[in-house]
């Protein structure tokens, strides 16, 4: 596969997760809106530094209104990973690698694409209850994940895709659990209150793992509900899942056996790997949930340098050769 | 819907003899219409348009700020070509593409053409499209244009007429493809009972012909495509994905050892044939415009070594240059010795003196072309321009003469069309398609491009153009 195509399909892969996970942010703070007592406020601010973008929100906003930052998370052009930027970006890698997606994938890309921008050209976005919106693009962004699912050949296209979603997802769920975080009680006497757990619930429902969680662990627990996110074996959305998964495709990718490492993007996605395989939740509440959850990120950056380097840069036959014995 | 006030002026209308009196080959079709309401038939045109935007079947324009894809206009009312007639086009086509590929061969090789004096030796070899690298090369199977795309008018003699070959890179096959899928859908029924020949397989013929042109027995074929900002990008994209190729940019190409490769996510793989959708000079700035950021360096040496074919070949458009258009019918009389089928629209060479003259005195009722560009930039049409615009051509011509041709102005056919109005006259060309491999072969259907302004003569889609379905009937 060409190198450039390569580069453009996991781009298109983490740009429809990244539209995907931010539609769930705000629908589920807007949720949770609803049921806070009426003297307190929401908070809109965690919201903003859970996706990392507060630096150019201040640039442009004083103040975080629901109105102001579901704007900026939404419809904003200048926000490079709002809403209507990452789909924009996910059909520009679509366009320009067209003749690698099947029709009904490209066409279902341009309509979500068409339905971002005319709801950003209406003027009353916003002004009642926006869910339907956000439903709605997390609706048709997993109708893509179905359809690809169903008509995508398991080639190295398909696993570029996946590697490009399942390291978005374990960059998004880490920041979704570290929101937590950031969301300030009144004071710590609110711990264990009703307040606390509608923090916590509406954390679990921004991921879909209410339910799931319930089953598996019964009461809101905080050290349970951050080891549900990051360490779970088995639900889709976990960190480990997720880097589990992506290290899968990359071994797919190269051909190479699953155990050990072929190239340094394997290494580096390994080591994380099996990392967080012997790590207990203790563990982390030990080094501070906000200390690991900002290591783990910077690991997962570090994760796709080496993913570009190894796979979209390179040059020659040779080149790769030099790399592996890096 | 009622076509009895549909109005015909001086020029041939391909639907209607008369006012009333409809041809023969557009019985059915105007039977369909008479059971069809107005409303019905925007209805058509609403969904048809809807289909272009999901389908993402746009083109880019040049120099418009307005965003960079744009819709081009798709009327849902077919132009039919009945069989006979087709016959007669596919016959001179044929005839016309054999002796330019004869021409451009002899000019990089013997010259006889030239030594004959058929054609002026310094009109050809001082063309800006004529490239001295290719002298003395054949390129594989001998065959320089591959992919033709010839542009005719029918004038209100009823004739038609070559306006232009095409032969550098053809756009627009890919919206007669699509437009057909799209229009089938609004007319279900009629297409058994009329009969339209399909056109559904020119994707299949034209991996062939490249996979032909190779010396391999299993090539990798790839498209190469300047890249996204292109006006035909959609066209370059969607021919790789029907003919399940890859989609190339030059950055994806290097050269080594006199061959060519992509760079894959795997290494190097050799590719064996290009379809190029690029110009002559942006292919190698190695061996001809340093500039360009598009192109391959080394692919030329690539290709005179005989590692990689390339469609069309660099050198063939000079046989599209305005200038050398005006003696294709004697080139035809040279190597065949036959008279043209299909004839030439009567062209003024500004370089010749007298017909400079010519031009000068007559320029309001002339269209005034550049010898070299395309896609209706450069040109004047005299009567329907002011008489500043007059004044600023005589300069330009005077200028620099060898620049500029002129010809009368035809009065091109008109389409019935559906318009805000409803059905009205809009004036057409045609664009078909021929492929050049094991035999030459003309695809059965065509580009129908259409002046959507009332009166306009203008029908390319960079202004105001939209297009048509093109049918070509069995019987």
């Amino acid at each position: 596969m060409l190198s450039r195509v390569a580069n453009s399909i996991y781009w298109l892969g983490r740009y429809l997760e990244r539209a995907e996970n931010y539609a769930r942010f705000i629908d589920v703070k807007f949720n949770l809106m609803l049921d806070l007592p009426p003297d307190l406020k929401a908070q809109w601010e965690p919201l903003i530094i859970t996706t990392g973008d507060q630096d150019l929100y201040k640039k442009k906003y004083d103040t975080f209104e629901s109105k102001k930052v579901i704007h900026f998370l939404t419809f904003d052009t200048e926000n490079p990973n709002s809403i209507i930027s990452s789909i924009s970006f996910a059909r520009e890698n679509a366009r320009v690698i067209r003749e690698n997606l099947t029709k009904e994938t490209w066409e279902k890309l341009n309509e979500l694409y068409h339905f971002v921008q005319k709801s950003a050209e209406k003027k009353d976005n916003g002004k009642d209850d926006p869910r339907s919106f956000f439903e709605s693009v997390k609706n048709q962004i997993l109708l893509l994940y179905g359809l690809a699912d169903s008509t995508v050949v398991r080639t190295e296209g398909w696993y570029f895709r996946q590697l490009g979603m399942f390291l978005e997802r374990a960059d998004k769920t880490s920041r979704i659990v570290d929101v937590k975080y950031h969301i300030l009680l009144p004071s710590p006497n609110w711990v264990g209150t009703p307040l606390d757990f509608l923090h916590w619930t509406a954390l679990l429902k921004s991921v879909t793992a209410f339910n799931t969680y319930r089953r598996l662990y019964g009461n809101i627990e905080p050290s349970k509900v951050v080891e549900f996110l990051t360490l779970n074996k088995y639900f889709p959305r976990s960190v480990f899942f997720c880097i589990k998964e992506a290290e899968l495709c990359l071994h797919k990718i190269s051909g190479s056996s699953e155990g050990g490492f072929g190239n340094p993007a394997e290494k580096t996605i390994g080591g994380l790997r099996s990392k967080l395989e012997f790590t207990e939740v203790e563990d982390i509440i030990q080094l501070g949930l906000h200390e690991y959850l900002d290591q783990l990120q910077m690991k997962i950056n570090q994760i796709s340098d080496k993913i570009n380097t190894n796979f979209f840069q390179i040059k020659d036959n040779f080149s790769i050769q030099n790399s592996i014995q890096e | 819907m009622d076509t009895n006030k549909y109005l015909i002026g001086e020029n041939f209308d391909e639907m209607f003899i008369k006012e009333g009196e409809c041809r023969t080959h557009y019985q059915d079709f105007l039977k369909l219409l008479s059971k069809t309401s107005p409303k019905k038939m925007s209805h058509l045109q609403h969904s048809a348009n809807k289909t272009q935007v999901a389908m993402g079947m746009t083109f880019n324009v040049y120099h418009d700020n307005q965003g960079v894809e744009k819709i081009l206009h798709l009327d849902i009312v077919p132009r039919i070509i009945a069989h006979q007639e087709w016959k007669h086009l596919e016959a001179g086509l044929k005839q016309r593409i054999y002796v330019l590929n004869q021409f451009i061969h002899d000019i990089y090789n013997d010259q006889k053409v030239l030594k004959d004096k058929i054609i002026p030796e310094d009109l050809v070899l001082g063309s800006k499209d004529y490239l001295k690298p290719c002298q003395g090369l054949t390129p594989p199977k001998g065959i320089w244009c591959h992919i033709t795309g010839t542009d005719l008018v029918r004038n209100n003699d009823g004739k038609y007429y070559i306006l232009e070959d095409n032969l550098r890179c053809p756009s627009g096959v890919s919206y007669m493809l699509e437009s057909r899928e799209i229009i089938k859908r609004a007319y279900p029924d009629l297409f058994n009972k009329l009969g339209v020949m399909p056109v559904s397989d020119y994707p299949v013929k034209l991996l062939k012909m490249l996979q032909y042109i190779s010396n391999k027995s299993k090539p990798v074929v790839g498209v190469l495509t300047p890249g996204i900002y292109n006006s035909a990008y959609f066209e370059h994209s969607y021919l790789a994905l029907q003919m399940g190729v890859e989609l190339v940019s030059g950055v994806d190409l290097v050269t080594k050892g006199k061959k060519v490769f992509m760079q894959t996510t795997k290494g190097l793989e050799q590719i064996d044939v290009l379809y190029r959708r690029i110009d002559d000079t942006f292919l190698d700035p190695l061996t001809f415009n340093p500039d360009s950021m598009l192109g391959v360096p080394g692919i030329f040496d690539a290709y005179k070594a005989g590692n990689i074919a390339i469609a069309n070949a660099p050198g063939t458009g000079v046989a599209d240059d305005k200038a050398v258009y005006a003696y294709v019918p004697r080139l035809i009389k040279y190597y065949l010795g036959e008279d043209p089928i299909l004839e030439n629209v009567p062209t003024y060479l500004c370089r010749e003196e007298k017909e400079r003259k010519y031009v000068l005195d007559h320029i309001e009722e002339l269209v005034v072309k550049e010898t070299n560009a395309a896609g209706g930039y450069g040109m004047l049409i005299g009567p329907k321009s002011t008489k500043e615009e007059h004044a600023k051509f005589r300069e330009l011509i005077k200028k620099n003469p060898t620049n500029y041709i002129a010809q009368p102005t035809l009065s091109l056919s008109t389409v019935p069309t559906w318009t805000e109005e409803g059905l009205q006259g809009r004036h057409v060309d045609l664009r078909p398609y021929i492929l050049y491999g094991e035999e030459i072969e003309v695809i059965p259907g065509a580009l129908t491009r259409v002046a959507l302004k009332k009166g306009s003569l203008v029908v390319n889609s960079s202004q105001g153009g939209g297009s048509k379905d093109t049918w070509v009937l069995y019987n």
